[in-house]
Formats: C-alpha cells, structure tokens, sequence
C-alpha cells in the first residue's frame, strides 16, 4: 500500500458533487501538485485530506492507517494556508512551536526545533517579532516553518505563493523546492498556476470539475495529453487546437494519417515560420509577441480562397523576427509532433508523438 | 469664528453631560441627607451631610444579605451565560450554515416581547419546580433572557477571527477546547469581557423578575430599593441611600473595566 491513498473519495454539496470519486496513491517522500482550474476541486480535496472538509464517500489512508473519519488535529498533517492563517497574537517563535507545545514536547527540544526551523528559513532575527511586524514574504516563511518544526507525515500547501508579487513568487518556490530536497517530505501542493505546477511536482494530478484528467510527471503531461483539456491546460502559450475539418491542409502538413474526424494538436514550438509562399501552409501574421529569449508569433491560416473564417496559430521560436503583423508567411509543422483527439477531446491512441 | 463653535460645542457637551449625570449626582446628595431635608422646597443643595438614613437602612433591612443576592445572582448568571452563549456563537461564527441568520433573528426577536407577558408561565414554573423565592430561579431567569445578548455579541466578536486561523490550529493539533483556550480566546478577549460586564451589569440592575420572583430570602438589591417605596409613602433619603449603596459596587466593577469595554465594543472597528 502506498503512504497516502485515496479511494472514491467523493463530496457533495447539496446535489452537487465537488469531488467525484478520485483515486490516488501518494508514496512516501514524493511531492504531488493538483492543478487546474479555479472550482475545479483541487483545494476541497486538499482540504478533504487535511480533515477540514468532510469525506462524504470513499477511504483515505495513511501509512496504513484509515484516516477517513479522524480529526484534523489527529492526523499529524501540517499545513500551509494561502492566507498564512499565524496566529496574530503570537510571536514568530511561538507560532512556529504552536503545536510543539500542544503535543507537551519539552522546552529544550522545542527551543532547539524552533531554532533550527528559524535557520532554515532565515528567520532567526525575526523570532520574536509578532506577525503583523513581518512583510508578506517573512509571513509565508514563518508559515512554512510552523509546518516544518513539527516534522509532520504530510505537507500540505494550499496555493501558498498566491499572496505574493511576481519576484517573491518565483524566489519562494525556488526556496519550497531546495526545501523539499533537504527534507525529503511528502508534500501535496495545490495551486491554479501550471508552472508552479510544472516545476515543483515529481508528479502532477490534473483536476477538472472534481475528477481527474490526467496524473504523470510533468513532462509525461506535456508530451503525452490524455486529452485535450489536459493539453491545452498545460504549457504556455496554449497548444494549438484546431479543428480537422476547419483545415484539411494541416492535416497533410502534420502528416496526419487514420481517421480525420477530430481535433490536431501541436505545440507553439513545432510549428515553423517560413517565408512567404514556402511551408506547406499559408498565413499572415496577426500579431508579434518578442519575449526576448522567446518570440512568439500569431498567424492567421485561412483553408482556402472560399473559407471566411481563418485558423489561428500560434508558433514559438528562438530567433528574433522582422515580421510585422499584416506579412505573409509560410508555416511548416515538425514531422510527428502532432497530437490527435477525438470529438470528445480524448486522446486517438497511437498518435503522440515520440 | 472657529473659537466660538468650539466654545459652544463645549457649553453643549456640558450641559448634555450634565443633564445625564443630574439624577445621578441628586441621588448622592439625597443620600446624605435626612427625610425633611430631602424634601424640603426649594431643593436645598447645600447642606449638612448625614450618614443617618445610611444607618437606618442598615438597622431596618439586611444590606449584606441583599447585596450577596445580587452578587451570587449576577456572576452566576453572566458565567453560566457565557458557557452557553460562547459554543453557541462559536458554531455560528465559523459553521454557518443557511439558518444561521434565521436563528439569530428569532433569538433576538425573544427580546421584544415585553417581559411581563411570560411572568404567569414563568411564575408558574418557578412554583411548581418549589423554587419561588430562590436564587436558583432567578440565575436561570437572568441566564436565559441575557442569552440573545451574549449570542449576539460574541457571535459578531468571534466573526471577525479568520477562520482559518482556527484550521491553522486544529491542523496544529489543537482540540476544540484548545482552539478555544488557545485561539479564540485571547483574539476575542475584548468581547468576551464586554459580553460578560454587559450581562453582569444587565442582571445586577434587573429588577421585573427579582421584584415578581423573590422576596426576603432572595430578594437582590432591586428589591431591597423597591421595599423603600412602601404604602406609607416615599422615603425619598433613604430611598437614595440604599439605591447608593446598590449601585457602589457595580460602578465600581464598571470603572475597573472600562478599557475592557470599550474595546470590546470597538473591537473589529479598528484593525
């Protein structure tokens, strides 16, 4: 049996099910992102997890243990909330020893947790400050300390950079990252950004209205969508999607075989940008976004002279352009980098690419 | 310009305050005086102090026994008040449910009926549970009709706690009691104190169901100031000097608490 395992783990709410029937096995010192989009479910099952939402259906284990119906303050489950949720009226030290002191630890060893937790986290000079005195960056820190003096079976992170500006985001998941390489802790971690996602998780867990799409590591998901809602949910810009019919020509250019009723798939960076009247496919540039290390570029693909509405498609590239919106130009698709789904958005087996 | 409004906002919030301290400040004066004094026309404002009607009071009815009746009901009242009313508003404050507001609307709505018209049920009650006359009775009386308030009060104190404060807790291992002795207490210990002298002060002065409930065993200090309007007349002096002598101590306790309670009436207005 793995460490944390979930099985038909359902909730209601009224006659709405938020979660619904979610199977998952968590093993020991892995670090596990849910993902997806907002009311998608990911924080109810986190939370689900952690006791703080009630389980209406199925088993949750925990190092073989069921701890389906057992308190939150008996799981020995740590967690860190987006809003930090410190107690105000305590100092950092005392925030950090909360549950130290609650679970009659002795002074010493709690001193000494408290001390090297502070270390860390470089928050020794800030112990005995109250969190009110600390900025947003220090708060999320004294948080993720509460968590990990205890030493807890599971982390449980609860969209923990959200609160945060852009740099500090980045800066902090860097930091959870190098924390969870020292510490080695089984870690959940919910969040709505994919590339938190994508650069934390040893394995993600794709969730869309309470159940889920697709569990893999990131790159399985990126390479290899079990449909499209997955595919277009993860990397950015988007993957191209375009219907089959709309464009018989993509088809022929991605070189596409087997039945053609469906939806083709390929990512920004396996469509090629050539000059006018070159490629297999022809289109005007809609719009140039330079990035600097990336460019991206927006073209417009119509099926032929009598088609009104054109394709969108959006191409990735390394090197800078000259092109302005308004230039023709030619596009190519890298052989076999297609993706092929059905009318349901499933993945037609046998067309990933690889 | 800006002087004189100043000037006459000043005389206004004098003559205001004067105004609402007068019945307060005659009542001490007539305290100290003798009955023909007392109603003597014109009112006499100076005079010589006497502490005869003090001794009277003291000679003629038991002053103690009264004011241990006031203060056993009181505090029993508030405390017992405060063990219910405190889960009561911490289910409420962090369990919402689509009721909740419902519940507390009818919880309130219990104060605007007028309490005369559940004397006879209660009396009754009271009578037949062989407790008229008790101080047990008047603690559940003064508990149950002081309840709404606490509810109200410590629900709207506990609301302004984030939950997720008290998640944070129970994920630390906090048991409910914890979450409360440890949490929710001192963040919300401004309401707790402003609910509990609220009640204190609320059944210290509750007079209806003392005077209607108790008489010489358990009578309160209400009962004690009303026996001085008897048939034969007003005692205004000594009137006056027992409603001293029964409102000294819960000043008192007031002027102690007082920052308690202005912040717990202030609390969650300044953050």
């Amino acid at each position: 049996m793995s460490f944390l395992e979930l099985r038909g783990v359902e909730k209601h709410f009224g006659s709405l099910k938020a979660i619904k029937g979610i199977d998952l096995a968590v093993e020991k010192g892995e670090f596990v992102v849910f993902v997806g989009p907002s009311g998608c479910g990911k924080s109810t099952l986190l939370r689900m997890i952690a006791g703080l939402t009630e389980i209406d259906r199925g088993v949750l284990f925990l190092d073989g243990r069921d701890i389906t119906r057992l308190a939150s303050s008996k799981r020995d489950l740590a967690m860190v909330f987006q809003s930090y949720a410190l107690y105000p009226h305590m100092s950092v030290a005392d925030n950090m020893s909360f549950a130290l002191r609650l679970a009659n630890v002795d002074k010493t060893t709690i001193r000494e947790k408290v001390r090297r937790a502070a270390e860390i986290l470089n928050l020794t000079q800030y112990l005995e400050r109250t969190p009110k005195e600390l900025s947003g960056g220090q708060r999320q820190r004294v948080a993720i300390g509460r968590a990990i003096v205890r030493a807890p079976k599971v982390f449980l992170f609860d969209e923990p950079l959200s609160n945060l500006d852009a740099a500090l985001r980045g800066q902090t998941r860097v930091e959870i990252a190098k924390l969870h390489r020292e510490l080695g802790a089984t870690t959940i971690y919910v969040t709505h950004d994919q590339v938190e996602a994508m650069t934390l998780a040893d394995r993600v867990v794709v969730l869309r209205d309470g159940s889920i799409e697709q569990v893999g590591s990131p790159l399985e998901l990126y390479d290899h969508p079990a449909n499209q809602f997955v595919a277009q949910f993860i990397g950015t810009p988007q993957m191209n999607i375009v219907d089959s019919t709309a464009l018989p020509a993509l088809r022929d250019a991605a070189g596409v075989t087997g039945p053609a009723d469906g939806f083709i798939g390929v990512r920004p960076e396996s469509v090629l940008v050539r000059p006018a009247g070159r490629g297999r496919l022809a289109g005007r540039v809609e719009l140039v976004e330079s990035l600097g290390a990336d460019t991206l570029i927006y073209a417009n693909v119509s099926a032929g002279p009598a088609s009104e509405r054109p394709v969108q498609i959006v191409a990735r590239q390394n090197e800078r352009t000259d092109l302005q919106p308004g230039d023709a130009v030619g596009l190519d698709i890298v052989p076999a980098s297609f993706h092929l789904f059905d009318r349901q958005g499933q993945l037609v087996s046998g067309s990933a690419r690889g | 310009m800006k002087h004189l409004a100043l000037l006459v906002r000043t005389v206004a919030a004098w003559l205001v305050t004067l105004l609402l301290v007068f019945p307060l400040i005659w009542l001490v004066l007539t305290a100290f005086k003798t009955e023909l004094q007392a109603i003597a026309v014109p009112p006499q404002l100076f005079f010589t102090p006497t502490l005869e009607s003090f001794r009277e009071v003291n000679l003629r009815s038991d002053y103690l026994h009264h004011a241990a009746n006031s203060v056993i009901t009181s505090f029993v009242s508030t405390l017992l008040g405060l063990a219910i009313a405190a889960p009561a508003a911490y289910s409420m404050a962090f369990f919402r449910t689509r009721r909740t507001r419902d519940i507390l609307m009818w919880m309130l709505s219990t104060k605007m009926m007028p309490a005369v018209g559940a004397l006879v049920p209660v009396y009754v009650m009271a009578q037949t549970a062989g407790l008229l006359d008790s101080r047990t009775a008047l603690i559940v009386v003064f508990t149950l009709s002081n309840l709404p308030i606490m509810v109200w009060m410590l629900y709207s104190g506990f609301k302004d706690i984030p939950p997720d404060i008290l998640e944070a807790a129970r994920m630390d291992g906090a048991s409910i009691w914890g979450e409360f002795t440890q949490v929710i207490r001192p963040l919300a210990m401004g309401t707790l104190a402003s609910t509990g002298l609220l009640c204190l002060v609320l059944a210290w002065n509750e007079a209806f169901w003392s005077l209607n409930l108790s008489s010489a065993k358990a009578g309160t200090l209400a009962a004690l100031i009303a026996s001085y309007s008897s048939p034969e007349g007003l005692f205004w002096a000594k009137l006056s000097a027992a409603s001293l002598m029964a409102i000294a101590p819960i000043v008192v306790v007031g002027w102690f608490s007082q920052k308690q309670l202005v912040q717990g009436l202030t609390f969650g207005a300044v953050k």
